[in-house]
Order: structure tokens, then C-alpha cells, then sequence
């Protein structure tokens, strides 16, 4: 059996935490650091109990290890202001970096879209864009490699407990960082993104709902196939992604109704946004690592 | 009740909520029209431009008949006294838009949120008030949260730099009590500073009773609209608000008869449907549901064979909240499989 790759998660938050639960059950890499910045946070204490080396140092306190320990990959959930800081001194070590912040050093990764692609390129740094971005891109990308898409619009659903403080202080990050990246990534000549925060008691799932206009008369039968086979891709990494109701065609207009459910490691399913989040950059990692072991950059 | 003597801001609604009546196409010619109008007549201000506020502009809430730029770049040059509000949701318009939206001379921003969510706003309360600018904190869906916990909200908003924090009837659902027990509670609880302000929807035909509680409750500034062109059964029939509080020997700045004549002269021929308590407007406000719904549910009945009341309904059931209209057609569509 190859041998799993190291990897570092810093940031101890709930994405973090998550995150080092996924990591553990994966058949490609192996959590060996967790770096927080407050030694009582939960996130530390479960990665300590959890058999991780743990240092409320911050990046500082990480780098000492790096060669010791041959952490290979990173994923950063801390912040973008830190997250700058942090990307350098990854960087100066050698180390290739997943960034679940908005900070977006690297280029926008949406693994069933262009993660290919990025892997090819050797990209030091990929970004995740954010949860409703990892949630409608793909079907946006669909529907762009049928026939171009003039406009891409997503609206995004997430229960109030789900929104973290982060999320809450910034949510023009949102709208502005997923507009963009349903462009580039998703292929729409003009993106809109929205976000809407629902407070219900029981929490609902994550919603998401896409809508394009394609220039041309929508090809129904190519664009049903494409949407469904992507649906299948995400649902490799995130099996709570699910088809709610569409493709519905209305003109040139193709509407997509989507719901995704976490897999309740360290959040509940209701959080289905931070699920596939933290489920997209393992998958970037799982990838990324499996490359690394065929090229025998492990070693 | 006693308003004697109460002086009463009114503020009008017919180019922004009235916006969901016209599915967002009012034209430039009738905007001006109409708020050059409602300036004549003494109306403080006026608040215009995409239903769904800045940026609203999309497939799920409609596009309009003309950006929000050349809305405000029309109207606000030809404003004498009134002044030109717009409305920011967090969520669909960004700070870009704010900044936009000041470069043009507008007076009065008001940042709307689901009234348990007003932590989004922080950034864009910082920045209206930082430029200088009316700032009000729109707490949407107020029938949602107790008095006390709905003060918790507006305190937040205060603290990012509100000068007014409205109580939001976005479903056309408060009864008197309701209002009263919010306004009361907002106003013990706020700065003296911060002025309160009261939105309403007539679903339940309370437009006026629930505005005239709000301002003996110690509200300073009323949202209606003349003819009451606005989404749902519409808002506060701001004509009708207005003769009645005059009556009552209160201070608005509008006179009565020209706020009539604009009601019956100018609104009520722009209407594509009457607006009034129907048996859809009257769901919204007996279940709760938001107001602005309205239309995109009528139009997914038709298209899907389905009851818009049941839509609606079902959309209460769910506690959807504003913005969530893409649920409609889902909803829509899962009655059409119940149907099977």
C-alpha cells in the first residue's frame, strides 16, 4: 500500500474540526498537525485527543515541523488577512496550499470542474470559493459545456445556526467571491450571486437553486444528460448533494433545484454549506495527494 | 388615541414596494412623474428603484425596466424638497451598490435584514453612516420575533451607526397589539436619539389601524404608498394615513387632497392589477408569508395547474423568509408531483 500523504489543517475552528474528522477516515492523507491560536479551543482538544500534534503557536508554531514531520499539504480555514501571511511561509517551505478563506491567492478550485486542470498547472495554492459556489458551479459548468451560457445567477439558502460570525461580518465576500468564480469557473459570460439566511426552527438544509440564461435555445436533452452526470461527480465527495426538482426550461432560462446535506461529522446535516466546503477541499487534497504518490514526491 | 399635535414623517413607497406590483417595470417617465408629484405634495421622502432594493436586479426577483443608476440618476436632480431613499438587503446588494447609490445624491439609505439576522448589516450601517448618510436599520419579517428579542436586533443595528431602526411588517400579518408591543418595546429600549419607524403591509386591511398604533406606540416615520401601490394587498394606503392623522390634528408634511389626487390621478391608472385584500393577499397576511411573493406565486400557479394559495400556504408551513423566492417554483413544482 502507498503511503498516505502528511498534511497540516490550520485554523481551529468548525471548518477545521471537520475537516481533521474527514481526514482521519481518508485512504490518501494523514492529519498530523492542527494549528490553532487558543489552546482551550475545542477544535485544538479534539485534534489532541483525536492523536494530532497540536500547537496554539499559530503558522510559527508549525513551521519547526514541516520537514521533520514531511507535511506536504496544508489546508488553511483561518482568515484572509491571515491567511496571506500564512500562504508565504507555506510557500517558503514547500508546501502546497488549500484555502477554504476568501482570501483567493490562488485560483478557484471546484474539484469536479477544474481541479484537473489545476492539478496539471502545479498550483502552489488553490482556493475553494465558498459554499454555495462549490454547491451550483458544477451545474453552472454543466450547463456552459453543452452551449454558452449569456448570464449565471445562484441564490443560496443556508439556516441562520450554520452562518458563522466570519460569514456574517463579511457577506459581501459572498456574493462578490462566488459572482466571480461562477464566471471564470462556471463559464457564465455575466455572474450574480446571492446569499439569504434562514432562521426556522427545526434548521433547514442548505438550498441552492441556479439559474441560467443560455444565448441560444437550450438544448434540453444535452443539458438534462450533462447536469446529471455532473450531479453524480459531486455526489462522489458530498453524497448529500441532491437533485430537488429541474432542469426546468422556461425559454432560454434552465433552472436547477438543489439541497445538500451534510454528513454530520462535527456539524449537524442541516449544514450541509460547511459540509461541502470542508468535503471539496479534502477531495482536493485526496487528489492532490494521490499525484504526489504516483510521482513519488512523497519520499 | 391621542396624536394631537404629533409630528409624523411619511415616507412613500410607490417606486420601490410598488415596484413588486409592476414587476419591476416602471418606467423612467412615470417614476419621474410620479415622485416629482409626490414632492410637490410635501412628502419627505421617497424611496425608489428595484423592489428587492439595490442589485435586486436578477432572474429570481425579475429584472426591471431600467437600472438602478438610471432610476436615481432621473429622479433625485429633480427633487425640490423630498428626499430619495433606497433600500440594501445584504445578501443580494453590496457595499458597491451603496457607494453607487451616494455618488448620485441619495439621502437616506435603509439596510434591510430578516429580523433575526441583523448582524449582516454591520459593514453596510458602518458605511452609510460614514458617508454621511440617513441610516436606517430595516428589520424585515417583525411578526417573527418577541418584542424583547427583536430590540436584541435593533440594538445591533443602533451600535453599527443607525440613526432609525424600523419595525418591518413585511407580511402583512401584525395586529394592533403586535405593533404596539414592538414599537413600545423598541422605543423604552433605543437611544432617545434613534428615531423608530413602522412598515406596513394592508393583507389584513391594518394599514392604517397598525400605523396609527405604531405612531401612538411613539413611532416617528411611516412607510406607506399613495393608492397603496406596493407588493401583497399593498402598503399603508399613504392618502388615507394621511387625512386620518390630520383629522386626528397630527403634522405631516403632505397635504391632503394633492396626496389624493396623486392616489387616484396618477397610481391607480399606472396599476396593472387592482390592489387590494384578495383571497392571495389575505393568505400572505393569515399565514405570514412574504409579501413580495405574491406575484412570482400566481404566475408559478398558472404555469404549474396549482392553487397560488396553496403555494402560499405551503411557503408559511416552510418559514420561508424574503429573498427565498426561488422556493416558489420548487414548491410549486413538488405540488404538481403530490398531484400525480
Amino acid at each position: 500500500m502507498t503511503k498516505k500523504v502528511n498534511v497540516a489543517l490550520i485554523g481551529s475552528g468548525n471548518i477545521g474540526t471537520d475537516l481533521v474528522i474527514k481526514a482521519l477516515r481518508s485512504q490518501y492523507i494523514n492529519p498530523v498537525w492542527m494549528v490553532g491560536i487558543d489552546e482551550n479551543s475545542d477544535g485544538l482538544m479534539r485534534a489532541k485527543a483525536a492523536g494530532l500534534k497540536t500547537t496554539a503557536g499559530g503558522i510559527d508554531g508549525l513551521l519547526a515541523h514541516i520537514a521533520a514531520d514531511n507535511i506536504k499539504i496544508a489546508f488553511d480555514a483561518t482568515s484572509a488577512y491571515v491567511h496571506a501571511e500564512n500562504n508565504t511561509k507555506l510557500a517558503d517551505h514547500g508546501v502546497t496550499v488549500i484555502d477554504l478563506t476568501p482570501a483567493a491567492i490562488g485560483p478557484f478550485c471546484v474539484p469536479p470542474v477544474n481541479l484537473e486542470a489545476h492539478l496539471e498547472a502545479d498550483e502552489p495554492n488553490v482556493n475553494m470559493v465558498t459554499c454555495g459556489g462549490q454547491a451550483t458551479i458544477p451545474i453552472i459548468a454543466a450547463i456552459s459545456q453543452v452551449q454558452p451560457v449569456a448570464y449565471g445567477e445562484i441564490v443560496a439558502t443556508i439556516a441562520s445556526k450554520s452562518a458563522g460570525p466570519g460569514t456574517r461580518k463579511n457577506i459581501d465576500e459572498f456574493t462578490r467571491t462566488t459572482a466571480s468564480a461562477i464566471e471564470s469557473v462556471g463559464k457564465a459570460k455575466k455572474g450574480k450571486a446571492i446569499i439569504v439566511l434562514n432562521p426556522a426552527e427545526p434548521p433547514l438544509m442548505m438550498r441552492d437553486t441556479v439559474h441560467c440564461l443560455t444565448e441560444d435555445e437550450p438544448d434540453q436533452a444535452a443539458i438534462t444528460q450533462s447536469i446529471l452526470r455532473m450531479i453524480e461527480k459531486v455526489q462522489a465527495y458530498v453524497p448529500g448533494y441532491r437533485l430537488k426538482n429541474g432542469p426546468v426550461f422556461d425559454g432560454n432560462r434552465v433552472s436547477v433545484f438543489l439541497e445538500v446535506a451534510g454528513l454530520g461529522d462535527y456539524l449537524p446535516t442541516y449544514a450541509g454549506n460547511l459540509d461541502i466546503m470542508t468535503a471539496s477541499a479534502l477531495r482536493t487534497a485526496e487528489m492532490l495527494a494521490q499525484k504526489m504518490q504516483s510521482t513519488g514526491e512523497t519520499k | 388615541m391621542n396624536l394631537q399635535g404629533r409630528k409624523i414623517q411619511l415616507h412613500d413607497m410607490c417606486l420601490r414596494d410598488g415596484m413588486h406590483a409592476k414587476r419591476h417595470q416602471i418606467s423612467i417617465d412615470e417614476m419621474v412623474r410620479l415622485s416629482t408629484a409626490l414632492d410637490e405634495a410635501g412628502v419627505e421622502r421617497i424611496e425608489i428603484a428595484h423592489g428587492d432594493g439595490l442589485g435586486g436586479a436578477s432572474v429570481n426577483y425579475g429584472f426591471a425596466a431600467h437600472t438602478d443608476e438610471e432610476y436615481l440618476q432621473a429622479v433625485i436632480p429633480k427633487m425640490k424638497q423630498a428626499k430619495v431613499s433606497v433600500l440594501l438587503l445584504p445578501g443580494i446588494g453590496t457595499v458597491d451598490h451603496l457607494r453607487m447609490a451616494h455618488s448620485y445624491g441619495v439621502h437616506t439609505v435603509r439596510v434591510a435584514a430578516q429580523c433575526t439576522e441583523a448582524d449582516v448589516t454591520e459593514q453596510h450601517i458602518n458605511l452609510s453612516r460614514q458617508l454621511g448618510l440617513d441610516t436606517v436599520g430595516f428589520l424585515m419579517m417583525s411578526h417573527m420575533l418577541e418584542p424583547k428579542a427583536l430590540l436584541k436586533q435593533a440594538k445591533l443595528m443602533e451600535s453599527y451607526g443607525a440613526n432609525c431602526i424600523y419595525c418591518t411588517d413585511s407580511a402583512g400579518y401584525m395586529l394592533q397589539d403586535d405593533v404596539r408591543s414592538r414599537i413600545e418595546t423598541l422605543r423604552e429600549g433605543l437611544s432617545p436619539d434613534t428615531e423608530i419607524g413602522f412598515h406596513g403591509h394592508h393583507n389584513m386591511a391594518l394599514g392604517v389601524a397598525n400605523s396609527l398604533t405604531a405612531v401612538a406606540s411613539g413611532a416617528d416615520r411611516i412607510d406607506g404608498s399613495a393608492a397603496g401601490l406596493g407588493a401583497g394587498a399593498g402598503n399603508t394606503p399613504l392618502e388615507v394615513f394621511n387625512a386620518v392623522v390630520t383629522r386626528m390634528g397630527a403634522k405631516t408634511n403632505a397635504n391632503v387632497f394633492k396626496l389624493m389626487a396623486i392616489a387616484e390621478e396618477i397610481v391607480v391608472p399606472m396599476m396593472d392589477q387592482p390592489i387590494r385584500v384578495d383571497r392571495d393577499s389575505l393568505v400572505l397576511g393569515y399565514a405570514g408569508v412574504y409579501s413580495s411573493f405574491l406575484l412570482h406565486a400566481q404566475r408559478a400557479a398558472k404555469k404549474y395547474g396549482v392553487a397560488s394559495e396553496d403555494i402560499l400556504m405551503e411557503l408559511g408551513r416552510m418559514k420561508t423568509v424574503g429573498g427565498q423566492e426561488d422556493m416558489i417554483e420548487d414548491v410549486a413544482l413538488n405540488l404538481t408531483k403530490a398531484m400525480k
